[in-house]
């Protein structure tokens, strides 16, 4: 009994903390969507896009210009945040006052229109990507696991990252601006601040959250069109559990969820791409605004 | 905030059914133009946007015009037409496309169609409406068992060939205990099956298995797992990009680096090129085609390669070029009347000629459907050895034709007469 449950926890703790890299990339992307849909009120569909974006801009960097890795870091968010801006003023401005569904189906056809450039452009069986010389490399040795270093840094980099948006939104200037401009829009221009071009910014952060994300994925995951559309509906129902617009929520059930996966893998293996769905059916029946949500 | 969330999840699932809406209309083929008696139509149905588009899609397309070109059955009169749609790996799409084809436009013959599934359909629309079906890109090798068919031709390769010349050469090597990581839909499934038969006949056993979701992103759970179980060999029965993530993962987490070898059941050279050959150096595959395998091969090749946009040729876009050469062939010799009256006759006329192209070299077309020629295994290049674009291959092994595919006997097929 005792050694079936020693081996169990040998076969689980690996997975646990492969659950936690998964839950990593959730973290960060549903972090941006909360963003998105927290200050604009809009729900992103292009995310996965985006996402994706972030990772092709990676791989052109390298392969056109010949940047690596740690500037692409920096740079590929930035140049597709800057591509944030341009949606966010030519289209999605003018559709605040309308129903969430023209939004929701703006941003979902400009998903499926880069998409649709990218596989022309290049193929769907995706571009190789190798990870930085530094964190190359033979394996870290855990003890109970092998674990290559640069997820590892996966972990760091998605927990810095979400702790550093936290603190943005919550605790400085800007911070309260935007959640001020939130609750009342008209006062808060009355006072001086320029709403519109915060939108606009707030749109191309959290856009540029995603774009981080996908250069993080880039060496791991194969860089192709349709790599975000296959995450993109799980970091929804990510979002939907924590709360919509909840950054703390966004951020805690990413990695949560990361976790229930994991596990599910090694116990039910087929059911791991419904798992967080049946957990998703179980909280909106239970808590409708979501674990962080405020009802 | 509560009728916000309900308004939003009512949005939500109206973008669920949107890509369906959307995929009905993309999947209307063009309308037809008026043909003469003297034309041949020739419908390319495969995946043009989605994950099996570099094995099939636009390119198995330039090798139809192709095949047509090399026929040279223009310079006797006859037109041929090429139409294509993508049928975006579902059967339903797949099978309304092929009838609208047949019924409506005037398409003699299917060519090439990935993905077991849809393969299987179509199968049944052209035998019921008498057209002739080349299939090169699926992999089941029920088109010439259980549901073989006198209206098709399995050209390229199947499930049965690719567990027995990988399968089997790897236990030859030592790899004698197998861990299975598979897709868990019709077409893993069978690969594990015909690969398990191989590796226990030849002495081997298989200490385990996962099934993972069609289009996973994360494999390191399951190769994890796979090398807890201590196997020596991990089988991976999957294909397209999941075959391309468990490589990379397996290269990132140094699964080979302690003595665990990778057999993928199923690659293609366009997987390779995805990989980089740092990543997928001395894995080991099968394909009955190379381009650079011989001269035949390369001088096709350099026929084909400017119509195929920067993209080489595998051995699924080979057979949609020789499947054609050889049909183009048979109306030859029979005339476009009546191989357009008949399918059946026209597959029939087929499997009498000795086939003979470029890409396969000299074969035959067994009665249940089955194309034969030789097969081989490679092994991936590493990047000191590879001296320039695309030189990814070595041949580790050929299996002979009569030695390669399974017998007659063991399929099932109607067809043959025992």
């Amino acid at each position: 009994m005792l050694e079936e449950l020693l081996f169990q926890i040998e076969l689980g703790l690996p997975q646990i903390v492969l659950g936690l890299v998964n839950g990593a990339f959730y973290a960060l992307l549903s972090l941006g969507l909360a963003v998105i849909f927290g200050m604009l009120n809009v729900i992103n569909f292009a995310h996965g896009a985006q996402f994706m974006m972030g990772a092709f801009v990676a791989w052109m960097l390298l392969n056109w210009v010949g940047i690596g890795y740690w500037p692409a870091l920096v740079l590929s968010p930035l140049i597709v945040g800057a591509f944030g801006v341009l949606i966010e003023k030519t289209m999605i401005s003018r559709l605040y006052k309308l129903d969430h569904l023209y939004g929701l189906l703006l941003t979902f056809g400009l998903a499926l229109i880069i998409e649709g450039i990218f596989r022309n452009q290049f193929g769907s069986s995706g571009l190789p990507y190798a990870p930085p010389e530094a964190l190359g490399g033979p394996p870290v040795d855990l003890g109970f696991m092998f674990l290559p270093k640069y997820r590892l840094w996966v972990v760091v980099a998605a927990l810095g990252m979400s702790l550093a948006t936290w603190l943005v939104i919550e605790k400085t200037r800007l911070g309260a601006y935007l959640r001020a401009a939130t609750e009342n829009a008209a006062l808060v221009q009355a006072f001086g601040v320029n709403v519109p071009r915060m939108v606009t910014l707030t749109y191309a952060a959290g856009v540029g959250l995603a774009a981080f994300a996908g250069v993080l994925a880039a060496p791991i995951y194969s860089v192709n069109p349709q790599m975000g559309s296959s995450l993109i509906i799980v970091v929804f129902a990510v979002v939907v559990i924590g709360g919509m617009g909840s950054i703390l929520g966004s951020v805690v059930t990413g990695f949560g969820l990361g976790l229930v996966e994991g596990l599910t893998k090694v116990f039910y293996p087929e059911a791991s791409s419904t798992v967080i769905f049946v957990i998703m059916a179980i909280v909106l029946l239970a808590r409708p605004a979501g674990l962080f949500g405020r009802a | 905030m509560a009728q916000d969330r309900r308004s939003l999840l009512k949005t939500a699932a109206a973008a669920a059914i949107a890509p369906a809406l959307g995929a009905g209309l993309a999947g209307l083929p063009g309308r037809a133009r008026a043909q003469g008696a003297n034309t041949l139509k020739i419908g390319v149905l495969n995946d043009q946007s989605g994950v099996y588009r570099e094995i099939s899609g636009p390119g198995s397309v330039a090798c139809v015009r192709q095949a047509i070109q090399d026929s040279g059955i223009a310079q006797r009169g006859v037109n041929v037409e090429v139409v294509f749609a993508d049928h975006q790996n579902k059967a339903d799409v797949g099978s309304t496309i092929a009838r609208q084809w047949i019924d409506r436009d005037g398409v003699d013959v299917i060519v090439d169609v990935p993905n077991s599934a849809v393969a299987l359909a179509v199968n049944a629309v052209v035998r019921e409406k008498n057209k002739a079906y080349f299939n090169s890109t699926g992999a089941t090798t029920d088109l010439t068992g259980a549901q073989c068919s006198p209206n098709t031709v399995h050209w390229t390769y199947d499930t049965y060939m690719l567990a027995k010349s990988t399968g089997g050469a790897m236990v030859k090597t030592g790899g004698d205990s197998w861990f299975f990581i598979t897709a868990d839909y019709a077409f893993g499934h069978a690969l594990e099956r015909d690969t398990t038969r191989f590796v226990q006949a030849a002495g081997g056993k298989v200490l385990g298995n996962v099934r993972h979701p069609l289009q996973s992103t994360d494999f390191s759970s399951y190769l994890l797992q796979a090398q807890q179980s201590r196997a020596k060999v991990i089988g991976l029965a999957n294909a397209g990009t999941d075959t391309i993530n468990s490589v990379k993962q397996a290269a990132e987490f140094g699964v080979t680096r302690r003595g665990t070898k990778i057999a993928v059941l199923l690659m293609f050279i366009n997987d390779v090129h995805s990989l980089g050959l740092k990543a997928a150096q001395g894995l080991v595959c099968t394909e009955s085609f190379y381009w650079d395998l011989n001269d035949r091969t390369r001088a096709f090749t350099g026929r084909v390669k400017g119509a195929m946009g920067g993209n080489y040729p595998a051995m699924s876009h080979a057979g949609c070029y020789a499947s054609v050469l050889h049909y183009l062939k048979a109306v030859g010799d029979m005339g476009v009347a009546a191989a357009k009256a008949s399918g059946a006759e026209a597959v029939a006329r087929m499997k009498a000629m000795p086939t003979d192209d470029d890409c396969f070299g000299q074969g035959r077309i067994r009665e249940d459907g089955r194309k034969l020629h030789p097969v081989y295994l490679f092994e991936v290049k590493s990047p000191e050895e590879s001296k320039g674009a695309w030189d990814y291959y070595k041949v580790l092994q050929t299996t002979p034709a009569d030695e390669a595919w399974r017998p007659l006997s063991e399929g099932g097929c109607s067809l043959v007469k025992s």
